[in-house]
């Protein structure tokens, strides 16, 4: 029977005792069979809480989690059908990766020989076949991350849970980790909620992700959408790197993004549908072939810093100290609420 | 592929709550039926007449109490009890500094002398008087005979270590402290060690020599370890009867008897048990007024 | 010639180097050579007194006990003849004495009753005191806290004022005058010490290991046996040991509720039992203790490190 709701929460809310606000606020969710649901926000926005509650190692103040339809509240993690994968891999440190594998099956009192089977299935998906009889101390990283998802992969469950596992790898190997949990997926194809807080990962992984900040949602979508259409201010300065650039006006926030900026003289006398303004240029950063121009925006609203980015093939020479004439298209200039710092129409 | 069983219902293993009453039950009665109504009863007995003989339970008020002040041997025990204390745990802190310091130095041969250093704490310590009562007999001690060598005594005088009253108080205070060394620098060697590297480093970049080091970032750093290497010493030393009891039995003439072993004397010995609970609840007052001092200044003195 | 340091004039120089913040500059300050040889006089001379002080600790530590084992082969007549060396063998050594001890003497009774007691102790604690700790450490009690300290209070009553109501609950469970009196009561001493350990090193698990346990598909109580227990391993290490020595050690209640030599343990039985009358049977009782000394000594140096883990897990995160 296929789920379409594989997760689902329901005005889910959790205030731990002692806390002056609730660490997850009313949040409903709902997940789609398959798809790879990212929990994005800075830390203390109440991801991983929102994630133990699903899991059930947090219970609920208010509100319900549901899996596969049914009501799971105040059921044991272990009666969820759900594999979870922490930060830290947590690898039985005293048994060897193939029982770590097997453990689960074991509490399913499944005998001793069809355990070895779905182990060694488990471990030839992730290629950790010859790790089977190492311990946990003796693996680099990379090869624990896979030691983790062998183990969750071998109880079939209904969702994968994951908990910020790429935070522990240095810089080249989450590249690699991240594609390995990518192609991991699309072979598997359960649902996986995945929590962390590098925009990059979310915008590289997920279907659909979930930004949150103080324990509330504040706006689900595909990565485009919530990077092209922000739903607040927050969410519009959190995506990207370097963050969409704002310059208050009047009642409104007028924002764009980075890469949106162009010298004008770029587009020459084409200029119909896009609006002038100045930058003061102050600094340029070369990064990855880009150039980033630091410098004081002029024109637009409030004279505000912000960041320009010039692809390579923008080959008009800039010049720290000068002033330039920049180009941003009408359609793509976002604009906030001054008070709420929530997304709205154009006023003009 | 063959999916996962149903959902199981919640059991009770799983209910935290029951769980965590039910694991300290078991801990919990055990103390509660050994150790808390017994030390109710035993408060109880010190205002009765109960003795071994006569085990009939009669309320005498502070019968007991008042017979105690009168009593110069509890006074003794009472002064003892203190001095020996204080007198053990200073000369064993300075003693175990040093040796902890030692024994985090690397050299030769340092298993064997670490290994001989420990001997005093793990021997039981019945059997360590047992070591010194022969060291200190009357007759026979050999210490007598290297003092005689050197020329120190006259032989054939005998220092008569525990027979004379001073000496015998030494030689309490001095077992003690023989005993508890060990202890003591094991743990302070645990706090020596936990003393990040780097702030050594920056010390010894900083310029300090040796001594500045110890007495301005390896003491000052260690003192909350120091402090409950003090409070476990002095809770055994209090309440130890064993050293006492079997090196000088009290004597000569009751001059070293401390708390434990007097209460025991009258208790078992005596029989008469009320006053043994007499002489021993004065303990109380001492032990957690210690350990409060301690763990306050512990609490203070834990940085970062 | 007073100024800053110039960076640039470097130690090729032939003044002092710049980077030695203790060398005067210019007149008569001692040369980088100079000082290399202080160093290295300092050195040896630091390592002189780290030798001197290893080999003092050592001899008045096992002082006594290098006497006990000299005079385990003494012969009477050397032993008691007045003014004779002590440290040496004025007549031949002779095994008699320690043929006696185990064969004349309670002695062998002794050993068998300490190691029995002692295993029944360190069994009986375990089991109390491994669920305690867990329960304390991480499962959530509201009293926990002060359920914490209530025990550690426990701990401070001493002996010395329990052994009065202890000597009736003895009489009336039929238990005085045996060694399994020692069973029931020694644990009153060890399980508190050994909850306070336990629960420190239970605290210090990462508690992501027991919650995948969890996920993974077992029960809280089965998470507690199957992977905290075993993490554990270094603290239960810790409570054997302090368990069963303590057991060794303990004499206020041996020598109170414990009167027939069959059931004695090393504690109480060498100080009360090779004491014949007036006599000292010095050699017989010096070997005694020795040769109980020695192997808890050995184990006990074994087991150090881990022991040292234990006590500073349990005293810092207490």
């Amino acid at each position: 029977m296929a789920d379409a709701v594989a997760v689902e929460t329901v005005g889910l809310t959790k205030l731990f005792p002692g806390g002056d606000r609730p660490a997850v606020d009313k949040v409903d969710l709902a997940t789609e069979q398959g798809e790879y649901l990212v929990l994005l926000g800075p830390s203390g926005c109440g991801k991983t809480t929102l994630l133990r509650m699903i899991a059930g190692l947090e219970q609920p103040t208010d509100g319900e989690v549901r899996i596969g339809g049914d009501v799971v509240n105040g059921l044991p993690p272990r009666a969820r059908r759900i594999a979870m994968v922490f930060q830290s891999y947590a690898l039985y440190p005293h048994k060897t990766v193939r029982q770590n594998i097997e453990f689960p099956l074991k509490a399913e009192k499944i005998p001793a020989d069809k355990r070895r089977e779905r182990a060694a299935w488990a471990a030839d998906l992730l290629g950790i076949a010859g790790l089977l009889d190492r311990r946990p101390r003796q693996l680099s990283g990379g090869e624990r991350q896979r030691v983790a998802l062998a183990r969750a992969l071998v109880r079939e469950p209904s969702v994968f849970l994951l908990d910020e596992p790429l935070s522990n790898l240095d810089a080249k190997l989450r590249a690699v980790a991240r594609d390995d949990l990518k192609d991991f997926h699309k072979e598997v194809g359960t649902t996986t909620i995945y929590v962390t807080h590098d925009q990059v990962e979310a915008m590289g992984m997920g279907d659909r992700i979930v930004v949150m900040l103080d324990g509330q949602v504040r706006q689900v979508g595909p990565p485009q959408a919530v990077y092209e259409r922000p739903a607040d201010t927050f969410v519009a300065t959190f995506l990207g790197s370097p963050p969409m650039n704002l310059v208050p006006r009047d009642d409104v926030i007028v924002g764009f993004r980075p890469e949106k900026a162009l010298p004008a003289d770029v587009l020459g006398e084409r200029l119909d549908g896009h609006t002038r303004w100045s930058l003061d240029v102050n600094r340029i950063e070369y990064l990855s072939g880009d150039r980033h121009l630091h410098g004081l925006a002029t024109g637009l609203g409030k004279p505000t810093p912000v960041i320009v980015r010039l692809p390579a093939t923008v080959l008009t020479p800039i010049e720290a100290g000068t002033t330039y004439e920049f180009v941003v298209r009408e359609t793509d200039l976002r604009y906030f609420d001054s008070e709420t710092e929530r997304a709205r129409e154009d006023p003009s | 592929m063959t999916a996962t069983s149903a959902p199981a219902r919640a059991r009770v293993t799983d209910r935290e709550g029951l769980l965590a009453r039910l694991m300290l039950l078991p801990a919990i009665v055990y103390i509660l039926a050994l150790v808390a109504i017994p030390f109710v009863v035993a408060i109880a007995y010190s205002f009765s007449d109960v003795t071994a003989g006569d085990p009939s339970f009669d309320w005498v008020g502070l019968e007991n109490y008042r017979a105690n002040l009168d009593d110069p041997v509890f006074t003794r025990s009472l002064w003892n009890t203190f001095f020996f204390t204080a007198a053990t745990m200073v000369l064993t802190v300075v003693f175990a500094n040093i040796v902890a310091l030692l024994l985090t130095t690397d050299f030769r041969g340092k298993w064997f002398v670490r290994f001989l250093i420990l001997l005093p704490w793990t021997t039981p310590a019945a059997l360590g008087a047992i070591a010194w009562l022969f060291m200190l007999d009357s007759l026979l001690s050999p210490i007598d005979w290297i003092l005689w060598q050197i020329g120190l005594l006259e032989e054939p005088r005998h220092v008569v270590w525990l027979g004379n009253s001073g000496w015998a108080k030494a030689s309490v205070i001095g077992v003690q402290v023989w005993r508890l060394v060990p202890l003591a620098a094991v743990i302070i060697m645990a706090g020596q060690t936990s003393i990040p590297d780097d702030i050594k480093d920056a010390a010894a970049i900083d310029g300090a020599g040796f001594w500045r080091r110890l007495w301005e970032v390896t003491l000052p750093l260690t003192l909350p370890v120091i402090a409950i290497a003090v409070l476990f010493g002095s809770i055994l030393t209090f309440t130890d009867m064993s050293l006492v009891s079997v090196l000088t039995n009290g004597g000569p003439v009751n001059q070293t008897q401390v708390l434990a072993s007097w209460a025991y004397v009258r208790g078992i010995d005596g029989g008469n048990l009320a006053q043994g609970a007499a002489v021993a609840v004065f303990l109380l007052p001492l032990l957690l007024a210690a350990t409060i001092a301690i763990l306050r200044a512990v609490r203070r003195w834990e940085v970062g | 010639m007073t100024g800053t340091v110039d960076a640039a004039a470097g130690p090729a120089g032939p003044g002092p180097d710049p980077a030695d913040a203790t060398a005067p500059r210019g007149a008569a300050g001692p040369t980088v050579e100079q000082q290399r040889r202080q160093a290295r006089r300092r050195h040896v001379a630091a390592r002189i007194v780290v030798y001197l002080v290893a080999i003092l600790a050592a001899l008045v530590s096992a002082f006594p006990f290098i006497v006990e084992a000299i005079i385990t082969f003494k012969r009477d007549q050397d032993l008691y003849a007045p003014g004779n060396n002590p440290f040496i063998y004025n007549l031949d050594p002779t095994v008699e004495h320690l043929d006696f001890l185990f064969t004349g003497t309670g002695f062998l009774g002794f050993v068998g009753n300490t190691l029995l007691v002692g295993g029944a102790v360190v069994a009986i604690t375990l089991v109390l005191a491994l669920p305690a700790a867990y329960s304390l450490a991480r499962l959530p009690l509201r009293w926990g806290g002060a359920l914490g300290i209530t025990i550690f209070l426990v701990y401070l009553i001493p002996p010395s004022l329990l052994f009065v109501s202890f000597s009736r609950l003895v009489a009336n469970l039929d238990l005085q005058d045996s060694k399994w009196a020692l069973v029931v009561l020694y644990p009153t001493i060890t399980v508190p010490v050994s909850v306070w350990l336990l629960t420190g090193f239970f605290r210090s698990i990462p508690r992501d290991i027991e919650e995948q346990a969890m996920v993974d598909g077992y029960s809280r109580l089965a998470a507690f046996g199957r992977v905290a227990v075993p993490l554990a391993f270094p603290g239960i290490v810790a409570v054997v040991v302090f368990a069963f020595t303590l057991s060794a050690h303990e004499y206020l209640y041996a020598s109170a509720f414990v009167s027939s030599s069959s059931e004695k343990t090393v504690s109480i039985g060498i100080p009360t039992e090779l004491v014949l009358g007036d006599v000292f049977h010095w050699q017989e009782l010096q070997a005694a203790a020795l040769l109980v000394a020695l192997p808890i000594a050995f184990m006990f140096n074994l087991l150090l490190g881990r022991f040292v883990a234990g006590f500073t897990m349990g005293a810092v995160k207490g």
